[in-house]
């Protein structure tokens, strides 16, 4: 506890790990850190120069063309960030109400299925059907192709969230259940007016990882969106990258196509900057958030 | 209260498992689900003497392999020193980067992967001219991707994996430390003694849950770095861009689903088993 207090004289070998405690996190930090950077300094560098010289840290020049005409010319992108707004908020709303009165029901001692319910859960990471399957039952089975619902429904609902969402109110004093119970609460009431104000702490955690998927996902647009209109971000960015590697290829071999309509390599950093934005922006006030889910989540039970 | 949750695992995890039988057909998608011809083991067969097979399971697992060893050394080296270092700013900055990159989307990830290796203006092509040395097109060079793929993998893990590892060391009771300082032991052999032995527990906890999910693929990694570059398939192919491909690319649903369902099988029957033989073992570590 208070190790201050006996103050022994550190040896050299404690000397020496701490400098090399440092020297090693601090080329680690530079490493996660580069890329960052490298994408900033390249969506604001101009777009000759990167041509003519290659991606640079330290760009000469500073040009805000890609950003101008990010905000002057496309629909798309206000589109598909309104389309992963909708999912995000829709999605993670929903899933924390359904996840949060599964992990209620799971605490509930005097719920006699509830090892049994556990475990049919627990089964689905052990055992799936896979992603073709899945496929044919979104897309031939429930007609669900180019909605917005696939992209809310396929990540609504994950085992690791729920028994996340079960550990935190675990930590809730059960007595408190039996208490409302015998004040004459039924089940939903002792659900909305008890376990859901004790797990604040919970509930943000829980739906800031639930939100992240939802923001971040680009593999289920790819699956199931073929609409324009309806590409999330993450998606409308993978595929201004996948083609423009496409035209380029095509461009090598031989074959003529309109080089003009090519997004420029400043104009695709730029994007994935306004893509990524909120999360970098969000980043410092909910870290603190994520580092609490993980130590419990990694808490075996 | 229970119910839309059980309709929810019922729909869209249990439901599909039935869909394992597209495994066993040559499916058209016209005939849908109930007509498509019936084949038997084909599907199979053909991936197995095709030596594609081969090649998938080869590469998932030692991917796998790579990632967890290499994964949990970087992440317990990093909550090592991460717990011990003096300047608590220092540490507060340097945790607030590393956790970075688990917050972004594996298409960025892509970018940033593009921007680094790519010929005509990649960061590292730039630095070989700038040094007079000749280009490098990673693109065409199938031997420069696992460890591009491994170290990447390994970037992206870090900040989650560190945070697992210093919560267990944040655990460690101090006067443990402080007796043996009295004791006259060097740094390194506390670090030996008490904080590695303190954290092998959750060590094969990880292990045996990654184990288990040995041939499931990070699907979003290898498609973002490589995509559908036939170059690279030898040594870039896992079981999931594999199904992925069959499924948007080649429409070869029958195979795709073999593929499939060869993975979830067998990936089960190694939870179970891995999970059983560590019972054995102990008690407290077994998964359930």
């Amino acid at each position: 506890m208070k190790t201050t207090a006996i103050s022994i004289r550190p040896d050299s070998g404690t000397k020496s790990f701490t400098l090399l405690g440092y020297g090693v996190m601090a080329i680690i930090t530079i490493i996660c850190f580069v890329p960052f950077w490298l994408i900033v300094a390249a969506s604001i560098s101009d777009e000759a120069t990167i041509l003519r010289e290659g991606f640079k840290l330290w760009p000469r020049t500073v040009s805000l063309d890609a950003y101008r005409s990010i905000f002057q010319g496309s629909k798309a992108l206000l589109h598909s960030y309104l389309v992963t707004i909708f999912v995000t908020s829709v999605g993670t709303l929903l899933a924390l109400l359904l996840t949060s009165m599964t992990g209620y029901v799971l605490i509930r001692v005097d719920f006699p299925h509830r090892n049994g319910i556990a475990f049919f859960i627990y089964f689905t990471t052990l055992f799936s059907g896979g992603v073709i399957p899945t496929y044919i039952l979104f897309v031939k089975y429930l007609a669900l192709k180019n909605t917005v619902w696939v992209l809310i429904l396929s990540c609504l609902l994950s085992p690791w969230n729920i028994f996340l969402m079960r550990n935190f109110m675990k930590s809730i004093p059960y007595s408190l259940v039996e208490a409302s119970k015998i004040d004459g609460a039924n089940d939903l009431q002792i659900y909305t007016a008890v376990m859901v104000p004790l797990s604040k702490a919970g509930l943000a955690t829980v739906g800031l990882f639930i939100a992240l998927n939802y923001w971040n996902d680009w593999y289920h647009a790819s699956l199931y969106i073929t609409q324009e209109a309806l590409y999330p971000l993450q998606y409308l960015l993978y595929r201004m990258l996948s083609n423009a590697e496409y035209m380029k290829q095509a461009a090598a071999a031989g074959i003529f196509l309109d080089t003009v309509s090519l997004p420029s390599e400043t104009l695709k950093m730029a994007t994935a900057l306004v893509v990524t934005g909120p999360i970098l922006l969000l980043y410092p006030f909910v870290q603190k958030y994520f580092v609490k889910g993980i130590m419990i989540g990694s808490v075996k039970g | 209260m229970i119910t839309p949750i059980l309709v929810y695992f019922i729909i869209f995890a249990y439901l599909p498992m039935v869909g394992m039988w597209l495994a066993f057909t040559k499916f058209d998608f016209r005939l849908g689900f109930f007509k498509s011809p019936f084949v038997g083991l084909k599907n199979f067969q053909y991936l197995f003497k095709s030596g594609i097979f081969s090649r998938l399971i080869r590469n998932t697992v030692l991917y796998n392999v790579a990632f967890l060893l290499g994964g949990n050394a970087a992440q317990i080296l990093c909550a090592l020193f991460l717990s011990d270092l003096p300047s608590k700013r220092f540490v507060k900055i340097s945790q607030s980067i590393i956790f970075l990159p688990y917050f972004i989307s594996w298409v960025l990830v892509g970018l940033f992967s593009y921007a680094l290796f790519n010929i005509d203006n990649g960061v590292i092509n730039t630095i070989f001219r700038s040094l007079g040395l000749s280009e490098y097109n990673f693109y065409l060079k199938p031997q420069a991707w696992p460890a591009i793929i491994i170290a990447i993998q390994i970037w992206k893990g870090l900040g989650y994996g560190s945070v697992v590892y210093l919560s267990v060391i944040s655990g460690i009771d101090q006067e443990i430390y402080e007796s043996a300082r009295i004791d006259g032991a060097s740094k390194w052999q506390q670090i030996a003694n008490i904080t590695l032995p303190m954290i092998k527990a959750t060590f094969v906890l990880l292990v045996m849950f990654n184990l288990g999910s040995i041939l499931k693929g990070q699907f979003q990694l290898f498609y973002q770095l490589v995509g559908n570059n036939g170059l690279l398939f030898n040594v870039t192919d896992i079981i999931d861009t594999y199904v992925y491909r069959s499924l948007v690319v080649n429409f070869d649903i029958g195979m795709g689903s073999a593929a499939g369902v060869f993975q979830s099988v067998f990936g089960c029957i190694l939870v179970l088993s891995v999970n059983a033989l560590v019972k054995r073992f102990s008690e407290e570590l077994a998964l359930f």
